[in-house]
Parts: structure tokens; sequence; C-alpha cells
């Protein structure tokens, strides 16, 4: 909200510097988020001396002035009937931007060139008058700003309001605010009504027949008012706060919402139809053209004001085009309501408007800030309208929140805050901003507080207040008592941290992207229907197509993140995501979140080096980053097994695999699919892997127990077998462990051949096997009697043949 | 000494010195040490002489034997050493064979930093749904529908009952429900907000903290969140609180820090305010610990929230929000 310094002096006189203002009130919780001079516009307007005039050769309304500021004389083309040879009057540089919009530009105008704009006050935001220069007093340095010249200088200030305190959306709010600080007292205008005629409930009605939408409607009416610009002064205040004058009548409701906070409404009486107002809510289908020339479609829940037979305002948010007040209106019925603040925000949510009252109204205004506002209305009405006011008031209520009285327990408090403060301070401090304060009698007070602060129900409120007025900063800083924890750190915050840590030591980068997608990830991915995670769960109101349904899974971001930077010409990459994927419940429902982590490398295994040759990563690169997080996470047995054709659509059929630990499955690893690439305008191939967090966390062995250590020699014996090409070679290896003889230690590949002298279809595969006794050092003879066994069944059982 | 003995040391000495390889040395070694040679015949002899000799000439002969074997020990670690010296010279300036590590993202390091921090001071870890019911995301929190609180955060909506969590809060009421005070806990995490421009992503990163205890006070809330600053940054910065309005709080604060950019002189960074919003937080409120059926009269809270993002653009001098989830790898590779 904007509040001009001079404006602010109306209420309470401000003794202190603005920027000492501002602190203050940041620190009692008004936030102010920017400080500007209103007059800064008026830094490029210059005070000009006159020095000669001749006629325009080609207009007969326009003269050529010499116009003096400082050591310059520029010409300047000017129409006003005033100006006069040795005069001082402002001249508006170029690029000067004035209060009603203009912006000064340096131009020719029928024919001669004009290096400014002469002003009168009017054009000036200075005054009403428009009918010529505005005269400066002769003793004015030419070439001067204008606001230095004439001392014109008020700061706005723009503060944040919170909306707990709907009771500061006004200048009196912040006044009191201010006054508070101060230790001063709030002015606020006496209400002197002007001698009423008539009678008012001879010629109008209010009836509220939605008391729970409208617990208070009043309403005052004024006749013979002549509509026309506002005087200066309030259209000086209205400007000085960001709002545009349009008509007396419509300025003083708008200058009475800035100065109370209670909205007001003016309606042309005339056109009332029976004269009267209806509180009531929308009949279904009802539509209803608002002052913004919108026609709208109404629903039920929304509070409309109506006449004796339509609406005319849909209540607390804005009024019709059907009753504003225009150039001819002479009857004015002023409205002055308290409505409900969820119905506002309801009405107003659905309408989507949003306006000055509907913003107050939605927070809650003061229920007994009513009257004041209207009386204060139709008085300046009167004075500024030229209107007479019908005597009375109509004040129709119904069940008004009671302003709430509390008991504040001195201790309580002082426990709450930390402070030390005794009751009489507490009493002062929430007497300085209006509460009621009886006590302290037993360490309690009695506390009423003012009507217009709807935020305040219970004693915490009241802690709040002292808080605020004392100072958060004077509240001592003191330490918890805390006893140590004994509950160990959840396991999958502990072992996430472990993974990370192996998956960054074996050189990937961990990337973060939105758990939102594009809802074609499923399409893209090319997810068979009835794959859980084409269960999407839709967000309602997206910002984006590529972000409207949350993942399914972590690929599409990693494909996303490679695609970028791709572009960006990094195409060496090593990626992993840890995060949640969300399969719907349905939208009633929140979905199943389930923690993930995937893995993607594409591009060469290694940097280019003088050392070795770049080559491209394939699935081994990636399936032994992949052994070795889990060997660091002392996960055992991991076997990879072939995935069966159709178990996965966006890796290639042939180079999947499932990962399985324990026997039981914990993710897959394998080729992206080419189609896959395709669609996501990857121009390289990648392998990716993913996992299932939790299943994979119910693998990390909890505690590691230490083994002894070897005391007798290994020894070693190789084997090389030429087998069948489709043999999986894990089947051998595995055929050996499951031999179960006790003096087998372990298992290697470590040579692989394919092509002559190994005949077609066939390959070799060359095995060391490593022996060793935990009792004694081993006899070759023992060793090569054993290793002829093992040989001899894998020769049988894979149809093997031993190199010649 | 013995005149032969002493022909035979000075000999072997004189040879031993001269030998240019290791292998010579051992030639050497064995010509005189070895089963047959000089020194061992030497040795031999002496059980030749007569009694009154015999121990004296064995002491010699045993002396020799001992200065010959250190000399041939000295000349082959002479020789090792001279031939490590011929060792051909590499160029060490050139790269070596990379292992190269990854890079943890910057909004893990920083929220792990965070919870390091509280969890050092007995705060635990806990974390809750991303995707949050309207009862834990706003109702538990004392933000009724309709109430115009909910306009402080721009909510991306499921259904009427389901939301994407505005912030991680809803972890206080969820884990009150499961346990009584004292409860002490930080939850780290997502949270999605309707709303994207040059300062905000439609997703980021809290921390929310919460301790619930018997005789909890705003001034224990300052000096938690004062030692948190001072470990995150330093302990020179200084703090501000001042009044703000959370629906979940009461009394609530906005914390400023001084701006890390300029010391609170005023810059750009911190709008020339010499301050930084970095945190809000405030007194647990008594309508969400009745939610959760805790007794307001014995136990009170606080409570605190934090952008992680922010924290890690202060720390780094990282200058446009988005750049977190770009996930350009040349970024990552800051951190």
């Amino acid at each position: 909200m904007k509040v001009s310094l001079s404006w602010l002096n109306d209420y309470v006189t401000v003794a202190m510097g603005v920027d000492a203002l501002a602190h203050q009130l940041t620190m009692a919780g008004l936030e102010v988020e920017g400080v500007e001079d209103r007059y800064d516009y008026l830094d490029t307007v210059v005070v000009g001396r006159i020095s000669a005039i001749t006629p325009h050769p080609n207009a007969d309304k326009l003269r050529l002035c010499q116009v003096q500021i400082g050591g310059d004389t520029l010409p300047v083309v000017c129409g006003a009937p005033n100006a006069a040879e040795g005069m001082l009057a402002p001249l508006a540089l170029p690029g000067s931007h004035l209060p009603d919009g203009t912006i000064v530009a340096e131009g020719a105008i029928r024919g001669r060139r004009s290096a400014g704009m002469l002003c009168s006050a009017g054009e000036l935001g200075l005054g009403d008058d428009r009918s010529g220069l505005m005269a400066l007093a002769a003793d004015l340095k030419p070439g001067t700003p204008l606001n230095k010249a004439l001392g014109l200088s008020d700061a706005v200030l723009e503060i944040s309001i919170t909306p707990n305190r709907p009771d500061c959306l006004s200048i009196i709010g912040i006044a009191r605010e201010v006054a508070g600080f101060q230790a001063d007292t709030l002015r606020r205008a006496a209400i002197a009504l002007p001698a009423a005629r008539g009678r008012i409930d001879k010629l109008t009605s209010v009836i509220i027949e939605a008391p729970d939408h409208c617990p208070r409607y009043a309403a005052r009416l004024l006749d013979e008012i002549t509509v026309g610009p506002s005087p200066f002064w309030l259209q000086d205040r209205l400007q000085s706060v960001g709002l545009r004058p349009i008509n007396n009548i419509v300025d003083i409701t708008n200058f009475i919402l800035m100065e109370t906070g209670q909205p007001l409404h003016a309606f042309d009486f005339d056109h009332l139809e029976e004269q009267r107002i209806v509180v009531r809510t929308a009949h279904p289908g009802e539509r209803f053209t608002t002052l913004d020339g919108k026609e709208r479609q109404l629903t039920p829940e929304m509070l409309m004001i109506c006449d004796g037979r339509k609406p005319v305002a849909v209540g607390g948010v804005m009024g019709g085009l059907n009753s504003e007040i225009e150039a001819n209106t002479t009857r004015v019925l002023i409205e002055s309501a308290y409505f409900n603040p969820a119905s506002i925000r309801k009405t107003a949510k659905l309408l989507g408007l949003k306006t000055e009252a509907s913003h107050r109204f939605e927070r809650g205004v003061d229920p007994h800030g009513t009257c004041y506002a209207l009386d204060r209305a139709a008085q300046l009405m009167t004075e500024l309208g030229s209107g007479r006011l019908i005597d009375g008031c109509i004040d129709v209520t119904h069940d008004l929140p009671a302003p709430a009285t509390l008991t504040l327990s001195v201790a309580a408090t002082n426990r709450v805050l930390g402070t030390d403060l005794d009751g009489e301070t507490m009493g002062r401090l929430l007497q300085s901003i209006e509460f009621q304060v009886t006590g302290p009698q037993n360490e309690t007070l009695t506390v009423s507080a003012p009507t217009f602060r709807v935020d305040v129900s219970r004693p915490e409120d009241l802690m709040e207040e002292v808080a605020r007025r004392a100072g958060y900063d004077q509240i001592p800083v003191t330490f918890p008592a805390i006893p140590p924890d004994t509950r160990p750190i959840p396991p999958l915050v502990a072992q996430r941290r472990r993974i990370r840590q192996l998956l960054v030591g074996m050189g990937f980068a961990e990337i973060i992207t939105y758990s939102f997608i594009g809802a074609d990830a499923d399409r893209r991915l090319r997810l068979p229907e009835g794959d859980p995670r084409c269960r999407q769960l839709a967000i309602l109101n997206p910002l984006t197509e590529d972000q409207a349904v949350m993942r399914t899974s972590l690929v599409p971001g990693l494909l996303e993140t490679m695609r970028h930077n791709l572009a960006r010409q990094s195409r060496h990459l090593k990626l992993f995501e840890i995060g949640k994927i969300f399969i719907s419940r349905g939208n009633d429902a929140q979905p199943l979140e389930s923690d993930m982590l995937a893995g993607l490398w594409t591009g060469n295994r290694t940097r280019m080096g003088w050392h070795t040759k770049p080559e491209p990563c394939d699935f081994f690169d990636l399936k032994g980053a992949v052994e070795g997080l889990l060997a660091g996470l002392h996960v055992t047995p991991v076997r990879f097994t072939q995935l069966a054709d159709d178990q996965c659509a966006y890796t290639c059929a042939g180079a999947t695999a499932k990962i399985l630990v324990d026997g039981q499955p914990i993710g897959l690893i394998g080729q992206l699919h080419p189609q896959v690439a395709d669609t996501c305008n990857l121009r390289q191939t990648a392998f990716i892997f993913e996992m299932d967090l939790p299943a994979l966390l119910q693998h990390i062995p909890a505690d590691l127990k230490s083994l002894p250590l070897p005391r007798f020699p290994a020894t070693t014996r190789d084997a090389t077998l030429i087998v069948d090409k489709a043999l999986e070679s894990g089947r051998i290896l595995d055929a050996v462990q499951t031999m179960n003889e006790a003096l087998v230690e372990g298992v290697q590949l470590f040579d692989l051949f394919e092509g002559r002298p190994i005949p077609e279809g066939r390959k070799s595969l060359s095995l060391r096997i490593v022996y060793r006794s935990p009792d004694a050092t081993l006899e070759d003879g023992a060793v090569n009697q054993l290793h002829k066994t093992i040989t001899d069944h894998l020769v049988s059982r894979f149809k093997a043949d031993l190199p010649v | 000494m013995d005149q032969n003995s002493e022909q035979v040391r000075a000999a072997a000495m004189t040879e031993i010195e001269a030998a240019e390889t290791p292998e010579a040395v051992q030639a050497l070694s064995i010509r005189y040490l070895g089963r047959k040679g000089v020194v061992t015949q030497l040795l031999r002899a002496v059980a030749q002489l007569p009694a009154e000799t015999r121990p004296e000439a064995g002491r010699q002969a045993n002396t020799v034997k001992q200065q010959i074997e250190a000399a041939c020990r000295q000349a082959l670690s002479r020789l090792e050493n001279a031939a490590a010296e011929q060792v051909a010279r590499i160029d060490v300036s050139l790269p070596g064979r990379p292992l190269a590590p990854g890079t943890l993202h910057p909004i893990t390091q920083i929220t792990q930093r965070i919870c390091d921090i509280f969890t050092r001071m007995g705060f635990e870890v806990v974390e809750g749904p991303e995707v949050e019911s309207d009862y834990y995301n706003f109702e538990a929190l004392n933000i009724p529908k309709n109430h115009p609180a909910r306009d402080m955060q721009d909510t991306f909506y499921v259904s009427d009952d389901v939301v994407l969590r505005t912030h991680t809060s809803p972890t206080q009421p969820r884990v009150m429900e499961q346990r009584q005070p004292p409860v002490r806990i930080i939850a780290p995490g997502k949270v999605y907000r309707c709303d994207s421009d040059l300062t905000h992503t439609p997703m980021f990163h809290q921390v929310e903290g919460l301790l619930v205890d018997e005789k909890v006070s705003f001034g224990d809330l300052k000096g938690t969140l004062t030692a948190f600053i001072h470990q995150m940054f330093d302990a020179q910065t200084k703090l501000r609180f001042r009044p703000s309005f959370f629906p979940f709080t009461e009394p609530s604060a906005e914390v400023d820090m001084q701006c890390v950019m300029c010391r609170g002189n005023g810059c750009r960074v911190c709008s020339q305010t010499g301050w930084l919003e970095i945190l809000g937080a405030g007194m647990v409120h008594p309508a969400v610990l009745e939610n959760v059926h805790y007794d307001t009269a014995r136990y009170t809270g606080f409570a605190f929230g934090m952008g992680v993002e922010r924290i890690a653009m202060l720390k780094y001098g990282i200058d446009d929000i988005r750049k977190y989830f770009e996930n350009d790898i040349r970024f990552l590779g800051q951190f």
C-alpha cells in the first residue's frame, strides 16, 4: 500500500526523518519495501524565464518564446495566453513525465522547433489552473529544478501489509502505528454533519436477505448533487497514493476508503428500481455487468446488492454499470457495509476480480467503523458536491462480530517471549495502540481489543503485540535446553547420502529436475498401456504444457538434461538423480510416492588425453558403476539377468538387464531405445539405470562384521572353455560357485575371445579359479585334482571344448 | 693382525670398491664369502692352528668376514642409488590419467550443511509427502479455506483436497500427530508454487524446523537461529528479527541477515537496505498445537522455514535461480 508522508501528517505529526520512519515501520511489522518522492518527476522541470516572445508564423494561437534557463536559452512554442516577456514559468524539458501521462519530447510544432513545454499548474499536477502558464515568483533562479525551487517534497512509502492487518490498509491505520511508537495521539477528523431535511426511511429501505454474507449494511441519501471534478486538494491526496481522480462523488468514496480502510459505494439513486436496496445472493443463471464493462455469470454463492428488481453491485467487490454515478446524477445513495470476509473472498475468486474493496473486505474491515466512514463521506459530499443531506441513516445489523476481551497472564507472556516485563509495562504497550487494559490484577491483564483489530482473538495475539511494541530486538537471546537425541538417522536419509557420495566418487554429477513433466512422457518412453507409470497425476493449474503432470519416472528428467547439455556442446555426461516419482491413485487421493535413483552415461568413457584414445562408453561401463555402487553399499549377492524382450520399452531389448539382489529385483540397466532417443531429440545413445531406493535399502546391511584374514597362501588355476556363443558367461561362473567346493575361494573371468581359430558360433572364455584352505598350504596335487573335477563338470554341463 | 688376513681384507675392499654392477658385487661376495670362498677358507684354516694362537686368529678372521659383508652391502646400495638416478626423466607436466570425481548438486550441498548444523544441535531429520492433502498443507496449520493467507502462496492443485505442498510446514502436524513432546525436527524437501519468473521457479527447496517442549521461548528461537546463521555464514553476521505474519505462528517473525555481499553497507543484492530476508519463523500457533491435541498450557514451541535456493545463491553468488534446474554440466561442475 502507498502512503504519502503529507497525508499521514494529517493524522499524526511524524517527528522523524523518512528513513527513520521507514525503519520503525518495518520493525513494527509494516515492511517498507520502498520510498520514493512523489515530486521526483519535477527534477526535469525547471524554472524558465521568458526573455523574448515573437508570433508563430504558421499559427495564430501559438507564439515563439525564448526561454532562458541558467546559461542556455531555448526556443519553446507556447499557446498560453498569459505568456509574457520577463515572466518566470515552469519549463518541462524533453523526457519529462507529467502526472497526466504526457511525455515531453523535443520537436517541431507547425514548423518551429520547440525544446520543451511551458506548463500550467494543472499540467504539472500542482493545482487546478489549466488556463495559462503557472506564474512563478520573480526571485527564483532560472534553471533550478522546480521541486527544489518550490521546496516540493513528499515521500511516498510502499508498505507491504500482511494479511492479518487489514486495519493498516488505511492512512489512519498507519498513522495509529506511528502514534504508537512515537507515544503520540492520533488525530481523526471530527464529523460535523450539515443540517438535513426529509426522512431517509420515507424514501428508501434496506433489506438484508443474506445476513450470513452481510451482517451490516448502512446507507445515507443525498440529493441536489452536482457531479463535477474534485477540488485540487482531494485530487492531490488521491494522486499521492497512486489513485486516479474521476469525479467528486467517486473521489470522495475513494478518499474515505484510503483514509479509513472502509470501502464505500455510491449509487445513482434514480437508477435504483423501486428505490430500495435488497442484499441477497445471486439467482442461478443470473448475469450482471460490472463497472469495468464486463458481463459476468453469477452463481448462488455470490452476494449481490440489488434494487427492487435486479442486481446493482457485486457486494464488496465491484459496482454495476447500471447504477454508476454519471455527470447528470443528482441523487446519491452511499453504501457502507460490513461483509463476511470468507464470502467476499470466495466471490472475488470465482469472478477473478480483485479490487481495493474486496482486498479489504476479505481481510476484515472494522465492523464498527461503518457509520464513521459513511457520515464522513456524506459530510464531504455536501461540502464538495453541493448536495443536501436527507435526514437519517439506515443501519441494518445482524450478529456483528464482538470485540475480543481477553485475559493475559503476565507470567505466560514472559515465558513465551523469554522476557522479564512487568504487567504495567505490558499494559502501557497495549494501550499505546488503542487496546483497553484493566489491571494488572493478580498478575493478569484484562484486555479488550479495538474493533478494527479483527486479527486478535487469543492471548498469543496480545503477546505478539507486546513483543512488537517492545521491539523484537529487545527480546534476550537464549538457547533451548536440548538433551541428546537417541533416535537413529532414518535409513533413507543416511543411505541416500552414501549413495550420492559413491556415485560422485565414480564421476557422476548429481542433477535435480522438476517433479512435473509433460503428459506425453509415457508415450515418449513407449510405455505400454497398463504400465503403472501411465497413471499420471495431473495438475489442475499447470504453468506450462511440459509441466502438466507429476513424473512417474526419473528417466524423462535425465533425457531432458542430456538434451539440454548436448545442445550446449557438453557431449560426455555421467548424471544421476535421486527423487520421488508419483503414481496416481485418482486425483482425490494422494499418490503413491516412491523414492528412486536413476543414472545416465553418454559420450566417451574417458576424457580425451595423451594417454588414451577416447572410446564411447558402453553397457559395461555403466554396469561397472552400478556394481561399484552396490559393492560400496555392501549389497550382495548381485546378479544381472537378461530382461524379457517386452519388459522395458524404453531400452533396447537385447541390451537390458534386471538388477537382482539376493534374487529380488531392485532395478534395471540398459541401452536407451533409439526411438526414445529420437522423440527426445537426442543424437547419441545413452545407457541408463534405475533403482527403487526402498528395495535397495532393504539389502544394505545395518552392521558389518569383520572376518579373520587368511593365514595360508592361495593358489590359482586357469581354465579355458570353448562354449556356445549364446551361453551367458554368468551361468558358468554361477556353476563354479554352486558346486560349493570348500577350497574354492573365488572365480573370475579374465578373457573372452571370438573368431578364428575359435569355430563359428562358439566363443572362448578363460576363468581363473582361486583355491585356498583356511588350515594349510594346499598341495599342488590336491589342487590339480580338484581343478580337473571342476573343469570336467563345466565341460559336460555346458558342452564345452577345451582348447587344443 | 695376521698378515694373510690383512692381505685378504685389503684386496677384497679394493675390488668391492671398484665393482661397477650389482652382479659384480654379488660375484665378489661369493668369491670371498661363499662356501669355497677365500674368507671361508681362512676361517677353516684357523682350526689347524695351535691352541694358543687359535682364538686370536679366529677373532681376526671373523672381523675380516664382517667387514667384507658390510662393504658388499654398502656397494650394493651405492650401485642401486646410482641406477635410480639413471631412470629416464619424464615430463611431469603431462596431465595425469583422469579419475575425475563428479559433483553434488549445490542444493544438495547446502541442504546437507543446513541439516548437519541442526542435527549437531539435536534436531532430527524427517521427511513428508510432496503431494499433500489440503488438511496438512493448510487447515492443520491454521489456514482455513477462503482465508486470505492462502494468497501468500500460489498453490498447484490436483483436486479440491489435494495440492502440491506449498511449504515443508505440513511435516509439523504430521510429526506431532505421531509423538508427544519433546519434538525437535528439521524437514528438508521440495515444495511447489505456481509462480515462475526471474526470481521464482515453480519447484524449490525448503528446510523446516520445529521444536516443541516445555518452556520454549521466542528468545530460544532467536538463539537457535543466530547459532545457525553464524555457522552457515560467519560469526560476525548480524541478525534482525522483525514482526511478520504466518498463520501457523504467533508471534511471527521475519528474520533478516546482514547482507553478505556488502556487510550491511547497502548494495544491489540487498536493494540498498543492508539486510536480506533469510528465514520466516515464530512461536507455534496454539491452534496448530490444539489440532494435534497437545496441551497448550504445558507446551510451547518454535518453528522456522528457510529457502535453500536463496541460501545457496548467497553462499555461492548464483545470480539466476533457474540455473539450479537446467542442470547445465558447466554450472554443476562449479560446486
